[in-house]
Order: C-alpha cells, then structure tokens, then sequence
C-alpha cells in the first residue's frame, strides 16, 4: 500500500499493557501497539494524502490543523504514559509501514532503553517566569534636581534615567531568571531550556524569562511545586506547568540534531 | 498512582490555568522541539528546524488575524 503510512507516537517497554482499545490518534485513527525486540511502538495508521511530506508543508501553517494534530499527539502520548515509562516522539513522525518500525525497534534498541531508563519514575515539569517591565523602579534618584535645572533639561533628565532604570529592570531580570533555573535545577536529575515565548503566542505582555523544563524524581513532584512557588515574588511571575511526559528529555544521546539539554 | 494527584492539586492552586491557547504553546515547545527525533525509512519527520519555524510563524500569524489579544 502506497497511500497509507504509519505515524509513531511513543516506545516504551514491552511490559507495558496494550491501549485501550477506544483510543484515538491523529486523523481520528485507532492507536495499536507493535512489540518488538524487548520495546513497543505505539503506533497508527495516516493517510499519506494528509501526512506525506508535500501536504505536512502546507498543513503545518495551518493553524487549526497543527493544534488539533497536536492534541491527538499529546493525548496518545499521555494516555501510554500514564501506565507505563514512556518516550515520547516528535509530533509527525511518519513511516511507510509497520517493518519500517519493526526495524527502527531493532537498530534503535539501546538508544529507546537508554532514554526509558533516564526517564524511569520521573517527569517532566515546565516553569515559565515572567518579569513585568511596567512595574515601578525603586530608583527614585534625581528627583531633587528638578528644582534646581531648568524644565527642559529636569525632562531629560528623567528620560535617561528612566531607560537606564529599564535596562537594568532587564538585566536584572536576565540574572534572576538563571537564578530560577539555577534553583530549580538543582532539584531536578536534568534541565532543558527552550526559548522564551512569543508574547504573542503567550497572550502575556511580560517579558519571558525562563522557559525550562525539569525532569524530576517522581516522589519529589509535590516538593519541586514548593519550591517554584517560592520563587514568585520581587516582581517576578512564576507558572508552573505539568507534570509533562518527558518530552524535553526523550533525545537519544547522539550528534544528531536533537536538543541536547544544558545539564551537563 | 500519585501521578495524577500532584498535577490536579498544582493546577487547582495555580488558579489561573490557561485558555486552550497558552496549553498549546507550551505542547508545541515540548513536540515541536522535544521527543525522540529518529530517521532512517521514514517519510517524514519534523526534525526539520525550517519547518518548526514555519509553524511558529504560522501560529503567531493566525493568532495575530483571528483576534487582537
């Protein structure tokens, strides 16, 4: 068949139980397990009118369509995860058939194990840190002068020393968000920044700065969230978001082009 | 297990969980830019860092025509 392909959402390890029957992934399809060599592929089938390469360029400017193909993803991914230890796969990974997966279970065998072994009783967790530009410097210096100097020279004057006082607004911000990810770091078995959001996309005027994701001991889950609300204030929104699949954590250790994280 | 209750308890007490838009922003850095990234036989994959940036560019176009949030 050349007008089918088989999308890959996840691998896990073959003890896992086998999806529910009732479960759906992208394009409305059933999801099925192959096992194979020690590992499962979660799997369904796509059509290629939709998901060959050609088609994938034009829908993935559509908004509507990435989002929905994104949830189903998602929804996948988390329904294998929550029973079992999972890697996740980048959305839209698709293979001409089920050998095809077969073969990438036996080529890729130590590279799935090694990731599920990372990823064993862990989870993600995202933290996202906002610091708001608008609020109000504690710098109150040069106010005494305004008296003394003209009012032309008074304004400029407290022109400068409010865009000085901006900048530093941002630079100290710069530095508190390595803080956070320092802080949170060290709770964490590793760390991955991503780039900060487009404000756009955030629906948040504030400037973004921190986009981590920290993978983190499954019993300490309720004591990390301490941690980040701790670290709200001065300023400083802290969100916390998950717990995630271990999506920023599931690159095989290798030169390829996948992130490498900054856990050294 | 306990994996279902810390995220409930978190998100109850973080209060302002998101419009559906801001939870796909966050899935998209996560699926975008993470998973496993494999090749071999495959069709297709979006390890193609040309192509996440078209998405992006995408989202934040749509986003900016469909309202002025």
């Amino acid at each position: 068949m050349n007008n089918a392909g088989t999308y890959l959402y996840a691998v896990t390890r073959a003890e896992a139980s086998a999806p529910a029957e009732d479960l759906k992934g992208v394009a409305g399809e059933a999801v099925r397990a192959i096992t194979h060599a020690g590992l499962v592929a979660y799997v369904s089938t796509v059509p290629l009118d939709r998901f060959g390469e050609e088609p994938l360029r034009r829908s993935m400017e559509d908004l509507d369509w990435l989002s929905e193909t994104a949830r189903a993803h998602h929804h996948v991914v988390e329904e294998v995860a929550r029973t079992t230890p999972t890697a996740p796969v980048r959305l839209v990974t698709v293979y001409s058939g089920e050998d095809q997966i077969r073969e990438l279970l036996d080529r890729r065998h130590d590279d799935f194990t090694a990731t599920l072994a990372r990823i064993t009783d862990r989870q993600e967790w995202g933290v996202k840190a906002y610091v708001d530009p608008t609020a109000p410097p504690s710098a109150e210096e040069g106010e005494k002068d305004e008296a003394a100097t003209s009012p032309g020279l008074a304004y400029l004057k407290k022109r400068q020393a409010s865009l000085r006082s901006r900048e530093e607004i941002w630079r100290q911000a710069a530095v508190r968000g390595e803080q956070i990810h320092e802080v949170l770091k060290s709770m964490a078995v590793a760390s991955q920044r991503h780039r900060p959001q487009d404000p756009q996309l955030s629906g948040r005027e504030e400037w973004m700065i921190l986009n981590g994701a920290y993978l983190v001991d499954l019993d300490r889950g309720a004591e990390f969230a301490r941690l980040v609300d701790g670290l709200r204030g001065e300023g400083i929104d802290v969100q916390l978001t998950g717990p995630w699949a271990p999506y920023s954590f599931a690159a095989f250790a290798e030169p390829s082009r996948g992130e490498t994280g900054d856990d050294a | 297990m306990t994996l279902d209750q810390p995220r409930g308890a978190v998100l109850a007490q973080e209060g302002r969980l998101p419009p559906e838009r801001v939870a796909l922003v966050d899935l998209l850095d996560r699926l975008l830019a993470g998973g496993v990234v494999v090749s071999g036989d495959l069709v297709l994959s979006i390890a193609d860092i040309d192509l996440v940036r078209i998405s992006v560019r995408a989202l934040i176009m749509s986003v900016r025509g469909s309202d002025g949030e």
